[in-house]
């Protein structure tokens, strides 16, 4: 009886036993590459804003502390957005016929407020507290990046779980002095993992990785 | 509520064995100590069955219409869909921020706190709101308001979902339903004021419900001087009567009385609710406890003694509780008057004050044993003068509040325990007479002119009133509600009302106390407040209800800075000093004068009507959080029922849920059967409130009508009931046997003497594995470490923390059909226990919530570790990991963990989404549910604390169900700390884990239960 199979298929089943763990294994380097990637992420996209707000201006250009519109960023959860009233403070005084910002004097007229797209927008099972973390000694620039550098605003960093674990697991990588959390431009003065290990002794900077510590 | 297919009918309730069983098991004493239900108790093989289901019968199945191949259809689908929805991006969020920034301290992402005060029946309770972002979340108490202490009832809890409801009237509407403007109303209503002033307004009515308001009372009193022919009617279906006509009875002036619970060794209640139905219950719960928490001595605790028809949550704790018929207790009150009068047979004073009872006849005690009970009750009562206690409640008649007063008087416990003051109703009327004589005038068309302030006549009026037939002639009558409702409907006009949480405005407390209201938001539906409409009638409509109150406060205050004044009365929610002093009284020389002897207990049935533990009168009937709360003593859902007791139903051939015709006076109602142990023989109790023919989308179609058969004679209580059996059966949802943990040591409880002798008794019950014994690595935890103690014997099982956690934590309602399912979401729930004969148990409650064990049987069985520990010691369920195997929950020896079986999270109703905290995640179908602890709080307070660089301080994390609780039964704190209250109460004999024999070891555990029965009546609670 005539054989089915030609000898060489004996090579090609051995190759494709063997391909299938590679596509396997390939498909899911994939799947996490894609996961990661700035498509998921979003990291580095611009949002359409009711505005064109520079940081790069108004930080970088003027000088203004974050504080001056992100009021609560101290106290609260939430770092706060700008009433258009703050706008206005200047507003009314400079660049106050500019096409630009006829929403806002539009908001503050007619009292409907300024609608704005979340850049850095955590899942809603997710509690982040702006407060607790500048008390410790992260800066600002740790997870918003460089925005006195941004024309207009947008994620430097992934906010995935595993990027909040990397510094909940290994804080002193990432804090600095507390009197600096503010500032854009710091960078440490000795080896970081010194100054680092030394800050987390005395802000008792615990290593929280516990599920309710965020989610609940 | 779910748009799903009709399922075929569930049978819930494993049947009742029949009660000769019952009896044969407990004289041979086979039947469990403790015990859930009578099925229980009998021990029948469908019982056997129930238990053994990790969910009870078909909770855990697809019970649908729908065939196998559409089932596979659609799990092919969702396959081959599932991986398809993981790689959908996160969806755009949008940030809204102010334009200009509200000023007084709001910072974003923070929550405020404002005193205001919410009524009930006209009395105020003190609340603080949670405001979230300008969004009133939660009520909390208010702990400088007398009447609550910080503490709030299941109503305040409850009160913030009413505001959000969808169903709630949204606008003015005339001619019975057809959509109009205020304007409108005004000039309509100018019109038929500009024709009343022509005759002095003698068209003019005004009903209202009780009315304690100071503002309100003076734009009454205004408009009388303006329309001097006008006249105010108050009817409260709940009302206090035969309070007030009992007091007049005795003194022959109009006073209320106060108890001082926390000053009382012996109370005598007789068909006395006091710890959970009434404007005053928080207070006297709060001070009933404190004679009655962990006791060093044998004086130390307080002894309760209850004479009552239905077993209410006060019988639940008495010492020795009486089951007789309501009829019977003029009767009892009577003969222990006259057993104190021959004990106290010395002093003249007192001969002269029980010298009256001789005008009634001597009333026959019903057995010898009842004899024996009075005789030592009077007793007791008499070792313990000027520190005991006689209370009464409202569905008794007038002459037993009188006679309790005189006893009081006997006792020397007036100024005591009991004082007398100004009755807090700004007019105290006979309010069934004063609604008779507006039924009258209606009928006699004297009424052109009909103001309806709150309420709803037209479905709570007696039924022998005619209430709604003659109000649809009269030509204009107006109506204030929430609801578009029973008397909405037959009204011209119907105003839509604020919410407490919306609207400006004052109450007195049940102690006299001026409690303010303010606005934690402007009214979601343009809705107007009593002050306002009242403003309209005296014709100045542009007046705000700020102004009104604000204003009337201003003239009555006499002091340099009326601005400071008023801040600091908003600030405090209440007026300070404005409680009513003590009155002197004097018991009339002959104060039965006008009673007659009660009638002698007539053989059949009686009836007896009862406010709802849960829906009131029926103002809460649209509120799900109310519905779906498990009746404290039925464990009854969505409805209302003919409570028997187990010998009655006998007799009468009855079981659950089988529909009875009850006929009293010619009027019937059909009523499904609950049978309820404790219960008095030959009484039926209902429950108010339920059967509203015009309500909203989640009050309607639950439960039967009660009013139908409540006349102004009949109004607490009527006699002559027939009950016929109409061979059909209606299912009820109850709650009592699920989550059922067997008949282990779950409950403790021992006497007084016995603690004293054996302090130890309820941790020698079990056997506690030693903590090697173990597979479990062993944990340490450096920080904090939570726990929990929950007091058995100071709860009251008033269901207040089960709505709070409700609030709190975004726990959604399911509805009847779910609940009858065994698919309840009450993180928390309470667990009443029957322990000893079924026609006089004792009764035993115990708040079950995650015990966040240290060795939890739950973590070990999560295939993905969705529920793990954490670093504090709590059991963290993480929803977003969870993918619903349920293994947890079967694995769970306390039965404490919920499945979303459906979507049951409110999502898509707006109003309903501004309800939901959002400290706590919203879970979806398919999650798993349980007590955190109020993690959240925990968060926020050890933020707090770090960001002042300190560490926790004992009592600064206070969960939800704590906070609510009136009697500070339940105490959360840390267990590393040997300083905190929790510790020192671990310590304690009492102390004890549930199903410790299991080494799960409980972070909560239980103060076993204490009782302090009179040694002279045994050991019995009889």
């Amino acid at each position: 009886m005539a054989q089915i199979f030609h000898p060489s298929t004996n090579t090609i089943a051995r190759v494709s036993i063997l391909g299938a763990v590679f596509i396997f294994a390939g498909l899911l380097w994939l799947m996490a590459a894609l996961n990661r990637s700035s498509y998921a992420t979003e990291e580095g996209v611009v949002r359409q804003q009711p505005i064109q707000f520079s940081h790069e201006h108004h930080v970088g250009g003027l000088g203004i502390d974050c504080r001056y519109c992100h009021t609560s960023v101290e106290v609260s959860a939430f770092a706060g957005l700008p009433p258009t009233e703050t706008c206005m403070h200047c507003h009314t005084h400079i660049w106050s016929e500019s096409p630009f910002l006829a929403p806002v004097r539009e908001s503050f007229r007619t009292g409907q407020p300024l609608v704005w797209t979340r850049v850095h927008n955590l899942p809603d099972f997710v509690y982040f507290n702006h407060s607790i973390h500048l008390h410790k000694g992260v800066g600002c620039v740790t997870c918003h990046g460089r925005v006195d550098r941004m024309p207009l605003m947008s994620k430097t960093q992934s906010l995935q779980m595993e990027w909040c674990l990397a510094c909940h697991r290994a804080p002193e990588r990432f804090v600095r002095p507390r009197e600096f959390v503010f500032s854009m431009d710091w960078q440490p003065q000795e080896d970081q993992r010194t100054l680092g290990q030394r800050l987390v002794q005395e802000y008792h900077i615990a290593k929280l990785t516990t599920c309710s510590i965020c989610h609940r | 509520m779910l748009n799903l297919p009709q399922i075929k009918p569930v049978h819930q309730h494993p049947s009742l064995g029949d009660l000769a069983t019952i009896r044969g098991r407990l004289q041979t004493a086979q039947g469990p100590e403790y015990w859930r239900s009578l099925e229980e108790l009998a021990g029948s093989q469908e019982f056997q069955e129930f238990l053994h289901r990790e969910f009870p019968q078909q909770a855990s199945e697809w019970q649908d219409a729908m065939g196998r191949r559409r089932f596979l259809q659609l799990m092919g689908a969702s396959l081959a869909l599932a991986g398809v929805s993981a790689c959908s991006r996160q969806p755009d969020e949008k940030i809204v921020p102010y334009v200009r920034a509200p000023r007084g301290g709001m910072v974003p992402g923070k929550p405020l706190y404002f005193a205001t005060a919410m009524t009930l029946d006209g009395v105020a309770l003190g609340v603080l709101a949670e405001s979230y972002m300008g969004r009133p979340i939660k009520i909390e108490g208010n702990p400088q308001h007398p009447a609550s202490l910080g503490a709030t009832d299941a109503f305040a809890q409850a009160s913030v979902l009413t505001l959000y409801d969808p169903d709630r009237a949204q606008a003015v509407t005339t001619q019975r339903g057809q959509i109009s403007t205020w304007n409108a109303f005004l000039t309509t209503l100018r019109t038929a004021l500009e024709a009343q002033h022509l005759k002095d307004g003698a068209g003019i009515r005004l009903l209202t419900e009780t009315v304690t308001s100071p503002t309100l009372v003076q734009q009454i009193h205004t408009l009388f001087t303006r329309f001097p022919g006008a006249s105010w009617h108050q009817y409260t279906p709940v009302n206090d009567h035969t309070v007030q006509a009992g007091a007049r009875m005795a003194f022959g002036k109009d006073v209320t009385p106060l108890y001082h619970f926390e000053k009382a060794n012996v109370i005598l209640a007789l068909e006395a609710d006091f710890l959970a139905s009434g404007p005053s219950t928080l207070r006297y719960a709060h001070d009933f406890a404190q004679k009655r928490r962990l006791p060093g001595t044998s004086t130390a605790m307080n002894r309760l003694y209850v004479v009552e028809s239905s077993l209410s949550l006060t019988g639940a704790i008495a010492d020795h509780r009486l089951p007789v018929r309501p009829s019977a207790i003029a009767g009892l009150a009577l003969a222990v008057a006259r057993a104190l009068g021959v004990i106290a047979n010395g002093s003249a004073t007192i001969q002269a004050q029980v010298a009256p009872l001789s005008r009634l006849a001597p009333y026959p005690p019903a057995s010898e044993m009842q004899a024996h009970w009075i005789k030592t009750v009077a007793e007791d009562l008499w070792q313990h003068r000027g520190a005991s206690l006689v209370v009464v409640g409202r569905q008794q008649p007038p002459l037993v509040h009188a006679l309790a007063h005189a006893m009081n008087n006997v006792l020397g416990n007036v100024g005591h325990t009991v004082v007398y003051t100004t009755p807090v109703a700004a007019q105290p009327v006979d309010q069934l007479g004063s609604l008779r004589t507006l039924v009258e005038d209606m009928a006699a068309g004297r009424v052109e002119l009909l103001v309806i302030l709150g309420g709803n006549p037209v479905y709570t009026a007696p039924a022998d009133l005619p209430f709604a037939q003659h109000l649809i002639r009269v030509p204009l009558c107006l109506y204030l509600g929430l609801y578009a409702n029973e008397t909405s409907a037959l009204c011209q006009w119907h105003i839509p009302e604020t919410h407490y949480l919306e609207a400006w405005g004052d109450a007195r407390a049940y102690d006299g106390t001026v409690s303010l209201t303010q606005p934690l938001i402007a009214p979601l539906y343009n809705g107007k407040s009593a002050p306002e409409l009242l403003a309209a009638l005296l014709e100045q409509p542009e007046q705000s209800g700020r102004e009104i109150v604000q204003e009337y406060w201003r003239s009555q205050y006499e002091g340099a800075d009326f601005d400071q004044f008023w801040r600091r009365a908003l600030h405090d929610g209440l007026i300070a000093d404005t409680a009513f002093p003590p009155q002197e009284v004097q018991l009339r020389t002959d104060w039965l004068a006008e009673a007659a002897t009660p009638a002698a207990p007539s053989p059949g049935l009686e009836l007896l009507f009862q406010p709802d533990p849960t829906i009131w009168d029926g103002c809460f009937a649209n509120n799900g959080w109310l519905q779906e709360l498990p009746k404290p003593i039925t464990k009854l859902t969505w409805d209302n029922a003919a409570l028997l007791s187990p010998a009655t139903a006998e007799w009468l051939g009855l079981s659950n849920e089988a529909v009875v015709e009850l006929r009293l006076q010619g009027r019937s109602v059909r009523a499904p059967v609950w049978i309820v142990p404790g219960q008095a023989d030959d009484v039926v109790t209902v429950h108010l409130g339920y059967g509203r023919w015009r309500t909203g989308r989640v009050g309607a179609g639950t439960g039967f009508n009660a009013y139908t058969l409540r006349t102004s004679e009949a109004f607490w209580a009527g006699r002559g009931l027939e009950v016929h059996p109409t061979g059909e059966r209606y299912l009820l949802a109850t709650t009592q046997h699920h989550h059922s943990m067997e008949g282990r040591h779950l409950v403790r409880a021992g006497t007084l003497q016995q603690y004293l002798e054996q302090p130890y008794f309820a941790q020698e019950m079990s056997h506690i594995p030693q903590p090697q014994e173990t597979l479990y690595p062993p944990q340490d935890y450096e920080g904090y470490a939570w726990g929990m103690v929950i007091d058995l014997n100071t709860c009251l099982g008033c269901n207040a923390c089960v709505v709070a956690c409700q609030a709190e934590n975004n726990i959604p309602i399911v509805g009847k059909r779910e609940v009858q399912r065994g698919r309840e979401m009450h993180w928390l729930r309470i667990d009443r226990y029957y322990k000893g004969p079924p026609h006089q148990p004792e009764v035993y409650h115990q708040p079950v919530l995650c015990m966040h064990c240290e060795h939890a049987p739950c973590e070990v069985v999560c295939p993905v570790y969705a529920t793990v520990h954490n670093h504090e010691g709590l059991n963290d369920m993480v929803y977003n990991r969870c993918i619903g195997t349920r293994y947890c929950s079967n694995n769970c020896p306390y039965k404490v963990r919920r499945f979303n079986f459906l979507h049951y999270a409110e999502t898509h109703t707006p109003s309903l989404q501004l309800l939901h905290n959002p400290e706590v995640t919203v879970r979806s179908r398919g999650v798993m549910e349980k007590c955190t602890y109020c993690v959240q709080r925990i968060s926020a307070a050890r933020i707090q604390a770090q960001l002042e660089n300190r560490t926790m301080r004992d009592g600064e994390v206070v969960t939800a169900c704590q906070a609510a609780c009136p009697t500070g039964a339940i105490i959360f704190g840390d267990i590393n700390d040997p300083s905190s209250h929790v510790v020192r109460l671990k310590g304690t004999p009492l102390n004890y884990g549930m199903l410790t024999e299991l080494n799960t070891r409980p972070r909560t555990t239980y103060l076993a239960r204490l009782r302090n029965p009179n040694p002279a009546l045994g050991d019995a609670p009889g």
